[in-house]
């Protein structure tokens, strides 16, 4: 490469990779009879919610985060899968994998997407979009899903690109024409900019990137602080965020929503003992332990709240993280509200390194034996084989089940 | 009520009483400290329903009578008076204390609606508040600090004759402190669930003064109480059944180890340091001498060597480097004796003043080793 060409491409080298309806697109991967047909990955409860939609239920107004009944309304044809989120995990592992084959710089946003920065592979393979091709056939054909990919010079331009790339494409903004595209973006398109915020906006009469990059700079300040210039910057493609490579996850979580709110101590624990054991296996099978673990409940009206503790040690048991979560939840006193989800995280996660401490209580080397041995059964045999038995008959039937990471 | 009293006297009372004060009290009225007045004497009392703390300090009384103040505010206000006589003094709802120029004036609660404190039940016995003290502070390290379990945040007492056995655990280690008493009559057997953090208070702040009289009640209130040099705190009993645990100890052990006690919690700090939180340290003991390393691969490592006296076939064990280092800081002797049976087993340490010598079996602190991989 010239060392102009080079230099042009170094100011348009971040990358921003995210998956096409992930979800979807493993399950027809798993199974090639769903593919171009309308599918929804989701639990079939009505309170549960569409988790991931392919393109063609997308085309009957089908959304992610929509609940299930009514997406059912919308696209009674769709076939419902149920997820499986150890299988999504594995593949999203093996995704990030493929990143960091091209650079070093990948930081992990979520189960399917990711910011990479090849500034420095430029050199060894190619212009960033010789790079990103790369990177779609690889993920094509290793793990047989699509992958759309953005390319910028910032961050927040990466990820607008990618957006409107999908599905199944490949978008450049050079620097160029970066204020082209970003001043025709509705307000809201600005990372920061939310509800409250954007209301505030709209009574200045800003409602679109051109009118924010119109507005100067102290009329932002005054209104909003910091957050002013943190919008006027993006507002003029400026986005001085690194990609900043995140070693490992720093939580892991499952929760779950109940299909009828509750208030009952039996049905709360026994939510919890299924997200332990959730959150321990996946612990277990990435050779985590967690050195905090918090409690999330979300009340019938929505309100939330979190409860966390740390640990004397870290730890990857159900058992203990059961345990804990279940005291944090004795901690809460009496619930005001009935309960319509709840959670459990895995926080402060370290490398377990395999020692163990061992206790002088026998229950708990004897618990420990038994979670290795269900990951063993598990692992040959798939997750539906095994449950604690406490989990078996459950006077009402669990809630439904959300993604998380 | 009126009385005059010096204010080192009455700021040293005051904060003693109010210590036991909760910084939530369940009802109002239990955020005061009651101060009675008669006889010569001003007593102070505080309740939480869960501990009480009593004590009387002579005074010039000129009127008698009884007030309720807010026990953290007379804390304050008392610690920060000049050293000199204080005059207390109540003037309808409101109480005024005077001190050289400061003068403050406190509201007054209702001291009818403070309920009564438990009595105070017939001494079981006294013991050397010394040893007292040293104890809890030999076996509290043990205690668990996680109150999943809220069992094993206390510590178990077992009454026997002139034997006083204290007992701690977290399931990770066990420390077990003999001391003798003097029962007040003989052939006493008994025992007490008591919380950690209420025997640290007593061994605190009790301790320093000569004899303490130890008392629990018989009747089903379940209380303790400890005495000493005119002050009394009450405590209720932990509820439950104490696991066992004595059987834990090894009854016979084949390899015996000793190190000094001071060289050996140095190198495990400075070992230790390498590795992060929580990460084991381990002792390869040889005849000899024993070989501390923590970090593993690509971090950081340290190793360190120690003279030591090993009897048996060597051995090596990791540990918490924090279990070890809390056992060895409340052994006091010269050397400390390691006992094993085997790597997997827990480790017995005690105390042993020459390096030829006995160990001494009144304080055993038993921990679990960490199980490395491979």
């Amino acid at each position: 490469m010239e060392r102009e060409e080079l230099e042009r491409w170094r100011r348009c080298s971040i990358l921003h990779v995210d998956m096409d309806a992930f979800f979807v697109s493993v399950e027809q991967r798993e199974d090639p009879s769903l593919l171009g047909r309308p599918v929804i990955v989701g639990v079939p409860a009505e309170r549960s919610v569409v988790l991931s939609a392919s393109y063609e239920a997308r085309a009957y107004g089908v959304r992610s985060a929509m609940p299930m009944s009514q997406a059912h309304a919308r696209c009674p044809q769709a076939v419902v899968v149920r997820p499986r989120h150890e299988l999504y995990y594995q593949v999203s592992s093996e995704l990030m994998e493929v990143f960091r084959s091209y650079t070093d710089a990948v930081e992990q946003l979520s189960v399917d997407e990711a910011f990479l920065d090849v500034s420095g592979a430029l050199r060894r393979l190619g212009s960033p979009v010789e790079i990103a091709r790369d990177i779609r056939a690889t993920v094509r054909a290793r793990l047989g899903v699509p992958a759309s990919v953005g390319i910028a010079g910032t961050k927040f331009l990466a990820k607008i690109a990618s957006t409107r790339s999908k599905p199944d494409g490949l978008l450049v903004i050079e620097p160029g024409e970066a204020l082209e595209y970003l001043h025709a973006l509705p307000v809201n398109a600005l990372w920061g900019v939310g509800g409250k915020s954007q209301q505030q906006l709209a009574r200045l009469g800003i409602s679109t990137v051109a009118d924010v990059a119109a507005t100067p700079l102290p009329v932002l300040l005054k209104s909003f602080g910091a957050m002013g210039r943190h919008i006027h910057d993006l507002a003029w493609g400026r986005d001085p965020r690194k990609v900043t490579p995140e070693r490992v996850d720093k939580s892991m979580s499952a929760e779950t929503t109940f299909r009828e709110d509750v208030r009952d101590a039996e049905s709360l624990h026994r939510a919890l003992l299924s997200l332990s054991h959730r959150v321990g296996q996946r612990l277990r099978s990435s050779g985590m332990s967690a050195q905090s673990v918090a409690l999330k409940l979300r009340y019938a009206d929505f309100g939330t709240i979190n409860r966390s503790r740390r640990l004397d040690f870290p730890t990857d048991s159900a058992a203990r993280l059961y345990d804990i979560s279940r005291h944090l939840l004795a901690a809460v006193g009496p619930l005001p509200q009935a309960v319509r989800l709840v959670g459990v995280r895995a926080e402060h996660l370290e490398p377990s390194a395999g020692a163990v401490q061992l206790s002088l209580d026998r229950t708990e080397e004897n618990q420990r034996l038994v979670e290795r041995s269900l990951d063993e059964v598990r692992g040959k045999f798939g997750s539906a084989g095994l449950t604690p038995a406490r989990l078996l008959k459950p006077p009402r039937p669990p809630g439904q089940d959300q993604s998380s990471l | 009520m009126k009385f005059r009293v010096e204010r080192d006297v009455l700021a040293e009372a005051v904060s003693w009483a109010a210590r036991s004060l909760s910084p939530r009290p369940p009802v109002p009225v239990l955020s005061g400290l009651l101060l009675k007045a008669e006889h010569g004497t001003v007593s102070l009392s505080s309740f939480d329903y869960e501990t009480s703390a009593r004590l009387e300090i002579p005074a010039e009384i000129t009127q008698e009578g009884t007030i309720l103040v807010s026990g953290r505010l007379l804390a304050d206000i008392c610690r920060s008076l000049p050293s000199a006589p204080v005059d207390v003094e109540t003037d309808g709802t409101k109480v005024t204390l005077t001190c050289r120029r400061s003068s403050f004036h406190l509201a007054t609660m209702p001291e009818n609606e403070y309920p009564a404190l438990p009595a105070l039940p017939a001494g079981n016995g006294v013991v050397d508040g010394a040893a007292f003290s040293q104890a809890v502070s030999q076996v509290i390290i043990a205690a668990s600090k996680d109150d999943t379990l809220p069992i094993l945040t206390g510590v178990r007492l077992e009454f026997e004759n002139d034997l006083i056995t204290f007992l701690a655990t977290d399931r990770y280690r066990l420390a077990m402190r003999e001391l003798s008493w003097a029962p007040s009559t003989p052939g006493q057997s008994m025992s007490a669930l008591v919380k950690a953090k209420t025997l640290n208070e007593v061994a605190k702040t009790l301790g320093g003064s000569g004899e303490l009289k130890l008392a629990i009640t018989e009747d089903d209130s379940r209380l303790i109480a400890f005495e000493s040099a005119g002050r009394a705190t009450t405590s209720l009993l932990v509820d439950g059944d104490y696991p066992k645990i004595r059987s834990l100890f090894p009854e016979t052990t084949a390899i015996h180890a000793v190190v000094s006690t001071s060289e050996l919690v140095e190198a495990v700090r400075r070992v230790s340091l390498v590795a992060e939180r929580n990460t084991p340290v381990r002792l390869a003991f040889t005849e000899g001498q024993v070989h501390l390393d923590a970090g593993t691969g690509e971090d950081a490592q340290a190793s360190e060597e120690l003279e030591a006296r090993l009897e048996g076939e060597d051995i090596t064990v990791a540990f918490n480097p924090g279990y070890l280092i809390e056992g060895l800081s409340v052994i006091e002797t010269k050397f400390v004796r390691f006992s094993f049976t085997a790597a997997p087993k827990p480790a017995m340490l005690t105390a042993q003043a020459e390096l030829d010598g006995e160990d001494s079996d009144d304080y055993r602190y038993l921990v679990m080793p960490v199980r490395l991989p491979n």
